[in-house]
This record gives C-alpha cells, sequence and structure tokens, in this order.
C-alpha cells in the first residue's frame, strides 16, 4: 500500500446559488481519521462527495494518493440480483475476497439485495468498501441504519483500517468512539449577507476552535494538527 | 475491468436475464406487425409495398422501451460513483453499456423480423433489404437511446421523456433504412450505417457527459 495522504487546502463548495461551506483545509495521514459533525444540511456529505473528486469544489483543491473507498447512502448493489452475485461484481473489479463473514452477512449471500433490511445493505455495502482495499476510506452517515451490533462493527472495521496505515474521513453526527479528530463543519459556513453569522454566531465562527486536545492512546497525534484551520 | 463491466451489463439488459430484462420490446415489435394487417385490411399488394415501412417503425419504438432501465437505476444506485473512484471513465462505463444494449435487443429483433415478414406477408428481396437496413440501423437507434436515457435519468418522468426525444432523432435513420426499402440502392444503406457509426461514435461521449452533469444536480 503506498502512503496513504488526503489533504485539502481552502475548500470552498456550493450547491446551487448556496455557499455551504469555504476556507476548509485539512491534512490526513496514514492512520488518522477526521469524523465531520455538523447540522443537517451543513454540507457533510458535499465535503465528502468534494474530496472524492465527484462534486467540483468552486475554490480550493485536494490531494489524494491512494485509492478512495467511498461508503454513503447509495448502495451500488444490483437489487434484483441475490446478494453474493452483486458484491461478486465488484470483487471482479477490485480482484477481492470474499467479505461477507467480515460483516455479519455470513448465510445471506443467495438472498437477493432488495429483500435486505436497512442495515443489512449497509452491511453489504460495508463489505464492498473491504473488497476494495482503499487505503482512503470516506464515509458518510456510516452508521445510518446499523443496530447496536453494526455500530460497534464500523467502529472496528474503521481502528483496523487505520491500524493497517489508512485514513478516514467520517462525516456523521454521532460521535464515534474511534478517537477520531473532529471537525465541526459550521464553523465554515460563510455569514450570511446581513453581517450575522449562522445561528448568532457571528465573529465566534472566524475564530479558529481548537481541535480536541486528547485522544485515545492508539491515535497517534495527528502530524500537523491533522486538520489546519484557517 | 471492461470485460466485467460488459458481463454485468448484459446480465442486467439481456431478455430472460435474471436481472430482469424481459422479451416485452420483442413481443411489442410482434404484436405491430401483426395488428397492421388487421388495420389496413389482408390486401397482399399492399402490405408487401408498406409492411417493410411498418417494421421499421415497430423495430424503433421497440428500441425505446429497454430505456427506462438503461441509466436511471444504476446513477440512483451510485454504480458510476462507484466505478468514477475506480478509474473506470463514464465514457468507458457507457461504450460498454452501448454495446450491451445493442447486443441485447438488435440480435432477436433481427431474427423476429422474419415472422414479423411473414406476418406481412412480404418478398424475399425486401426482407433482405429490410435485414441489412436494420442490422444498419439499429446501432444508430441504440446510440440515441443511450445518449437520450442517460440525459434523461435524473429526471421525474425521465422514461416518458426519453422515448418522445428519441423518435425525432432517429428520423434520419429511418429515412434512409426504410426509403432503401421503396428504391434498392445500396447508397442509401450505406448512409444508414454511416449515420449509425457516427452516432455510435459520439453517444458515450454524450452519455458520459450526462452522467457526470447528473451528480451535480
Amino acid at each position: 500500500m503506498t502512503t496513504a495522504r488526503l489533504a485539502a487546502t481552502d475548500l470552498a463548495c456550493s450547491r446551487g446559488e448556496r455557499l455551504l461551506f469555504r476556507g476548509l483545509s485539512l491534512a490526513l495521514g496514514p492512520g488518522e481519521a477526521l469524523q465531520v459533525t455538523g447540522a443537517n444540511g451543513v454540507g457533510k456529505s458535499s465535503l465528502i462527495r468534494v474530496l472524492a473528486g465527484l462534486l467540483r469544489s468552486v475554490g480550493g483543491s485536494v490531494e489524494r494518493a491512494g485509492a478512495i473507498g467511498l461508503l454513503d447512502e447509495r448502495h451500488a448493489l444490483d437489487r434484483a440480483v441475490p446478494l453474493g452475485a452483486a458484491l461478486a461484481f465488484w470483487r471482479a473489479l477490485d480482484g477481492a475476497d470474499e467479505a461477507l463473514d467480515r460483516v455479519g452477512l455470513e448465510g445471506l449471500s443467495d438472498v437477493p439485495v432488495r429483500y435486505l433490511s436497512t442495515g443489512q445493505t449497509k452491511r453489504a455495502a460495508l463489505a464492498r468498501l473491504l473488497g476494495q482495499n482503499a487505503p482512503i476510506w470516506l464515509l458518510d452517515e456510516p452508521l445510518n441504519g446499523l443496530d447496536s451490533g453494526g455500530v460497534a462493527l464500523v467502529e472496528r472495521l474503521i481502528a483496523e483500517h487505520l491500524a493497517g496505515g489508512g485514513l478516514a474521513v467520517i462525516a456523521s453526527h454521532q460521535r464515534l468512539a474511534s478517537g477520531a479528530t473532529t471537525l465541526e463543519l459550521e464553523d465554515y459556513v460563510p455569514p450570511l449577507p446581513g453581517g450575522e453569522g449562522i445561528e448568532g454566531r457571528g465573529s465566534e465562527a472566524a475564530r479558529p476552535r481548537v481541535p480536541p486536545a486528547s485522544h485515545t492512546p492508539t491515535q497517534p497525534p495527528p502530524r500537523g494538527g491533522g486538520v489546519r484551520w484557517s | 475491468m471492461v470485460v466485467t463491466l460488459l458481463k454485468r451489463d448484459l446480465a442486467t439488459l439481456l431478455p430472460g436475464g435474471r436481472r430482469g430484462g424481459t422479451l416485452l420490446p420483442l413481443l411489442f415489435f410482434l404484436a405491430v406487425a401483426m395488428l397492421y394487417p388487421f388495420a389496413v385490411g389482408p390486401e397482399p399488394a399492399l402490405l408487401a409495398r408498406t409492411g417493410g415501412g411498418v417494421v421499421w417503425v415497430a423495430a424503433l419504438l421497440a428500441a425505446i422501451l429497454p430505456l427506462e432501465r438503461l441509466v436511471a437505476a444504476d446513477l440512483e444506485a451510485g454504480v458510476f460513483d462507484q466505478l468514477h473512484l475506480r478509474g473506470l471513465t463514464e465514457e468507458l462505463a457507457m461504450a460498454g453499456r452501448l454495446l450491451a444494449h445493442w447486443l441485447a435487443f438488435a440480435p432477436l429483433l433481427l431474427l423476429a423480423t422474419l415472422p414479423a415478414a411473414a406476418l406481412l406477408g412480404l418478398p424475399g428481396e425486401t426482407v433482405r433489404i429490410l435485414l441489412l437496413g436494420l442490422l444498419a440501423g439499429t446501432p444508430g437507434l441504440a446510440a440515441i437511446g443511450l445518449a437520450i436515457a442517460a440525459l434523461t435519468a435524473s429526471l421525474r418522468g425521465g422514461a416518458a421523456l426519453a422515448g418522445l426525444m428519441t423518435i425525432p432523432l432517429a428520423v434520419p435513420i429511418l429515412i434512409f433504412g426504410a426509403g432503401a426499402l421503396a428504391r434498392p440502392d445500396p447508397a442509401a444503406l450505406a448512409l444508414t450505417g454511416a449515420i449509425s457509426l457516427g452516432l455510435c461514435a459520439l453517444a458515450p461521449f454524450v452519455a458520459g457527459a450526462a452522467v457526470r452533469a447528473a451528480r451535480e444536480s
């Protein structure tokens, strides 16, 4: 695996006429994780898609070293075919091994994808992600629809991924226990034209927020602060 | 990688395929050929003169039916996003899909032309020109269909719109392909083939750009 790296400088993103966020910079190296939080509609998914290169940013640039694995609400599995066949297509593209047992779906490979529950579909998408062996994980609401066992599974998989030299950006409003640095996306929302900030943040939004100093022992402090604040 | 993609596309689109591809367009095609004599009367000379044109129109309409399943489902499921992340460009994915789409409907349509020609009592020479014309024209119909399907994939009611938009664009193929029946002329068939090839070269780029543009919407 090449040394994974994901860096963004001075990103700005807009949807339609509305500027979602601007001035966002981040840099992640192997073993580092960043959790993006923020209210619904603040632009978490857009940030993930900009980082993945699927959405154009209106400003700034993204540098990626390493393949990108994306997990979002679109599972990219054929609904009409059995789960095993749907995953086999991606395995054939990625040259990977069967990963169903790693996500707790063993025995379900003959069940058509459309019969799977929301949580099972999410687990199936996780199996697709695992098979890809990508060093950069971009996870958009990975915990949606999962039971407590599924949440623990995602946290364990992320920890294993980081330990293996990968990096991850996780957009979720649920706090993960993986000890990731947190980026509050609402700090980058531009003030409204009247001069007032969103929800009265005003000048406070311009002041850099100090990332949480305490990391879990397994998590080395990110180099260069992990997240740079502009 | 491309072979894997093509195999999946074929499994999705082929009639009777386990992913829900149906024989419906073919049955529709045969039904038109069966209904026509009832509508205009069984006069053999009239049927022999106009039957070839009816087969062409039926083929065009049958080519529209599969458009609904062609791009929209994969776009919604994020398949093209995942392919993009694996370094497979939208153009390449669309070129593969064009080939799969043509393979899924054209050979069977050509085969079904034989019973359709029998139902209409077409003479052998007409059937020969009809088959050659369809062979030259169907790649173009597939290309137009793919481009339109990709352009309308992210719209609500896109399937109906796709049908409406495909028909006027298919007029040149219809004019030269069906025109070869009235005035046996190899140039008309050659021109049909040329239009088809041009459209096939263009369609993956149009469809690829449409899929990329759909991400921004």
